[in-house]
This record gives structure tokens, C-alpha cells and sequence, in this order.
């Protein structure tokens, strides 16, 4: 019932949109990290109509501030456990609108004014566990750049390579389903179904 | 070495033990939660957590970023010398291990937004005092997750409601709470007393161990009770779904007065960092959660 599946970024309109809420996914390839600051930043430069440091075009967000250490000149990741994703909520939609961002990677979920837009133009939510920090940093094989260090380390745009990150839980979809809200849903009816049959409500 | 010394050197091991390293009830539970998970996102959700443990001990770094608000359970006995002194050992040590293991600074001025970057702050570390008989000094890092802790609920219900009332208070609090402390988390309840008194309870009940059953048998039947009326709701590891949306239900209580019923719920993630260590006043230490090599 579960699908797993390997992907690689870039990912094109085409792979997001096969994609299912319950797929379970391994990334490999380049992701970004945004965390609130830099949501903020990025979303005034495309207000501005202003270039972006990065092209976000077909590449994931990574919501998650990650702890680093510089060793012999070269950044090293130590933990990049994911963050929670309802803070960027009022911001995301123009980041997957405007810069072609394909998938979002965070916990806890987002709303539906992401998800409407992952519809829209084709992108999906990828639920990571939530504190997990060090099997993260694992699956990153490299930081190939970092932008905006003046935010400060953990809201700085970290440019990562990552191998088989994951298991990414597809939990919002470019179709309209969100795992999260049908999970809360039907465990407030099995709640009310329990009162009833007891003779509570 | 003198008493601070001793206590400051334990302190600061303890927060090292407790952010590394789950104590092994804990662990256990998570394992059980893997085997019998039956829902394949939520199993997904176990095995990555159970591989995120391992690879910290292996490593010894922090299990998760999140390294938490620091509160000591400090259990001192009445005959042990030098009671005075270990608040300042204790915010030394806090100083100390927020330094060297790395801990995340999470002390923030509540007005200027300052973060005083050592985990040190008004009341921080928290510190909560137990006097009991003898000439030890038992003390327990508890160093415990934002995200866990946003999600605890106070209500101060009609006595009318009853036991029935307070159960439902109680799974309500778990389905508003949803993902977002973690799960499969630790519930601890706390009922009765004032506001205040209740989420003291509810807290501290954190602390028990999961295998445990609570010794009174009506309390320990309330639990299983609890237990497993959320865990049918189905909501499982992260919120993704599944049968394991807590590991251990545990509840304490106090007399209330006639017209208040106060309930409080303290939620815990599954990084449920606790570490105990007992100093005796020859200045030996005994660590009573976690298997220490060289102490
Ligand atoms: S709730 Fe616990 S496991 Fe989750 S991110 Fe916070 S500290 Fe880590």
C-alpha cells in the first residue's frame, strides 16, 4: 500500500505530481534549509522582484536550523533534526508559487493554504521525524554552500548534498490530501464514536 | 574533593547521560512501540527514531537538537552537609555542560527576547527540593523539549464531572496535541490540589519509570485505562498514524478541595532524557539510571 521510492533532485512537475500521500521517500541530491528568517528574507526579495543568492527551482526547503562545526576550513553538520513547519505557513505558498519550490520537508505538517498551492503549481510536503537530528545530519554528505550568515547559523539558507534522506513521509500531496488533517479527523470520530458507545454524549 | 565539587562534576554529568543517552525503560518502550506498530508510515516514524538513538550514543552527541529547559529534582536528605551550596553547583554545571557537550542555549529573557546563551536565567536551572531522611543527596536531570512542553494542558474542572470528566479532558488534550509533541509520547497526569499543585504532579510523574505500573491498584487500572483509549485513537508516531500515539500513561494525585477539580497533563516527546545519580556524604556516587563505566 506504501510506496517507497528513490528520488533525485531536481525533481520535475512531472515526478511530484506521481506522488501520493503515505509514499514514503529517500532524496538524494541538493536540498535548502529556510527556516523564519530567511522565509522572510526570501519572500521581500521576490516582492522586490530581486534575484534570489540560489535557484530553488525544482529543489526541496528543508525546514531546520542545523547545528555545524567548521573543521580544517570545511562546514561539518552535526545535527538537522527538522523544525516546525506551521510557522512558515503564511509564507510558503509564495515560495512554491514564485520560486518553483517542489517539496517542503519539516514536521508537524502544514496548513491549507500551503497545501492549495501544492496543488496548484505541483509540490509536496515531506513529513521528516521530528527530532531525529542526527540521522539527518547523516544522510548529508556535504555542504556545498551557505548564503545569508548574517541571519545567524541556524536561519542561514544552508545549501546541503544530501543521500537517501529520509524516510521522508509523503503527508501532503499535489492532489489535495493531506495526511495530517484525515489522521486528526478520524481520531476525533473513533473519540466520539467511544463516548457514544459508552453513553456519554 | 569538596561537596560543590562533587555536586557540580555529577550535575554535569548527569546532563550529559540524559541528553545522549535514553534511559533504558524508555528505550525499551520505543522497541516494544517498533515490533508491534502495525501501520507502515508509523513503523517508518520508530525505526528512524530507534536508529536516530543509536547513532547519538555511538557518536555521543545530543539525541535530538532540542536539548531542552533544564529542571534538577534534587531528593536531599536531612542529614546531608552542605545543602546551602548546591543551587550554585548545580547552575555551574549547567554552565559547564551547555559548553562542552554542546546543550542548545535555551534561556531567553521573556521580555527583551535575550538568550543568555548558557542555559542559565532567572530560576534557570529550575530546581525542585524533596527533603527526605538520610545523609544523601539524590539528584535528576531533566532537561525536557519545547515542543513537548507547548502542548500540556491545566483544566480546573466541575467536580461534577467526575473521573469520567477528567478522562476526557485528558484525551481531548492528546487529540488537540496532535504531532506536534512527538510522539509516541509520556503522559503524565496530575489531579487534584490546587492549579498549581496538579501540574507539579503531572510533571513529576514524568519521571517514573515506564515499566512500572503505579502501585495502587485503582490508579494503576485509570492508566491502562487511559492508555489505551489513546492509543485507539489512532494518531501514532509523529501524528502520521498508528497504534503508538503514547508509550506510558502515568498518573499521580492529591485531595482537592470541594469545589475545584484541577487536572493537569504534561506531555513528554520520545527523546524522554532523564538521568539520576545518588551522592553520599563520603562523596561516592551511585548513577541509578544509566550504567556509567568510570564514575
Ligand atoms: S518535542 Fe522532543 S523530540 Fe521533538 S523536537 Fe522537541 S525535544 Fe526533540
Amino acid at each position: 500500500m506504501n510506496r517507497t521510492l528513490r528520488l533525485k533532485t531536481p525533481l520535475s512537475e512531472m515526478e511530484i505530481r506521481r506522488l501520493k500521500v503515505g509514499d514514503i521517500v529517500y532524496l538524494s541530491g541538493i536540498i535548502v534549509t529556510a527556516r523564519d528568517a530567511a522565509h522572510k528574507r526570501m519572500l521581500d526579495l521576490v516582492e522586490a522582484g530581486k534575484p534570489l543568492p540560489i535557484n530553488l527551482r525544482g529543489f526541496p526547503i528543508y525546514h531546520c536550523g542545523p547545528l555545524v562545526r567548521m573543521e580544517d576550513g570545511r562546514w561539518i553538520v552535526l545535527a538537522a533534526g527538522p523544525t516546525t513547519s506551521m510557522r512558515m505557513e503564511p509564507l510558503e505558498s509564495v515560495a512554491i508559487e514564485k520560486l518553483g519550490v517542489r517539496m517542503v520537508i519539516g514536521k508537524g505538517g502544514m496548513g491549507k493554504k500551503t497545501a492549495d498551492a501544492m496543488a496548484r503549481f505541483g509540490s509536496v510536503y515531506g513529513a521528516f521525524t521530528g527530532g531525529a537530528a542526527i540521522l539527518a545530519a547523516r544522510h548529508v554528505t556535504r555542504v556545498v554552500d551557505v548564503k545569508w550568515l548574517d541571519l545567524g547559523v541556524p536561519e542561514a539558507l544552508w545549501v546541503l548534498e544530501v543521500k537517501g534522506f529520509g524516510p521522508l513521509i509523503i503527508a501532503i500531496d499535489s492532489h489535495g490530501n493531506n495526511l495530517f488533517g484525515e489522521v486528526n479527523e478520524r481520531a476525533w470520530e473513533r473519540y466520539r464514536f467511544a463516548l457514544q458507545e459508552s453513553g456519554e454524549a | 574533593m569538596r561537596v560543590e565539587e562533587i555536586v557540580e562534576d555529577v550535575a554535569a554529568r548527569l546532563l550529559r547521560l540524559a541528553v545522549v543517552k535514553l534511559p533504558s525503560d524508555v528505550k525499551r518502550a520505543i522497541e516494544r512501540a517498533y515490533r508491534e506498530e502495525e501501520n507502515p508510515l508509523g513503523k517508518a516514524q520508530l525505526q528512524a527514531i530507534i536508529e536516530n538513538i543509536r547513532l547519538a550514543e555511538e557518536l555521543e552527541r545530543p539525541i535530538c537538537q532540542d536539548t531542552g529547559l533544564i529542571t534538577f529534582y534534587v531528593r536531599a536528605g536531612a542529614d546531608f552537609r552542605g545543602l546551602d551550596r548546591v543551587e550554585l553547583s548545580l547552575k555551574r554545571a549547567v554552565k559547564k555542560a551547555t559548553r562542552q557537550i554542546p546543550l542548545r542555549p535555551n534561556a531567553v529573557n521573556p521580555f527583551t527576547q535575550q538568550n543568555s546563551g548558557n542555559n542559565v536565567g532567572r530560576l534557570l536551572p529550575y530546581v525542585k527540593w524533596d527533603i527526605v531522611p538520610g545523609e544523601h543527596l539524590e539528584i535528576t536531570a531533566f532537561p525536557k523539549g519545547g515542543g513537548s512542553e507547548n502542548t500540556c494542558t491545566l483544566a480546573m474542572l466541575s467536580p461534577s464531572v467526575g473521573v469520567e470528566g477528567l478522562k476526557r479532558f485528558v484525551v481531548e488534550s492528546v487529540l488537540k496535541a496532535g504531532g506536534m509533541p512527538c510522539p509516541p509520547t509520556i503522559i503524565g497526569v496530575g489531579i487534584g490540589g490546587g492549579a498549581d499543585i496538579s501540574m507539579d504532579l503531572a510533571k513529576a510523574a514524568l519521571l517514573r519509570p515506564l515499566n512500572k505500573p503505579n502501585p495502587d491498584p485503582w490508579i494503576a487500572d485509570l492508566e491502562h485505562q487511559l492508555y489505551r483509549e489513546i492509543n485507539a485513537l489512532g494518531i501514532g508516531p509523529m501524528g502520521l498514524g498508528g497504534k503508538f500515539t503514547t508509550l506510558a500513561v502515568k498518573v499521580s494525585y492529591a485531595y482537592r478541595h470541594p469545589a475545584s477539580y484541577p487536572v493537569a497533563v504534561a506531555f513528554q516527546c520520545w527523546a524522554a532524557r532523564r538521568a539520576s545519580a545518588r551522592i553520599h556524604m563520603d562523596g561516592s556516587v551511585e548513577y541509578l539510571t544509566h550504567k556509567v563505566e568510570e564514575a
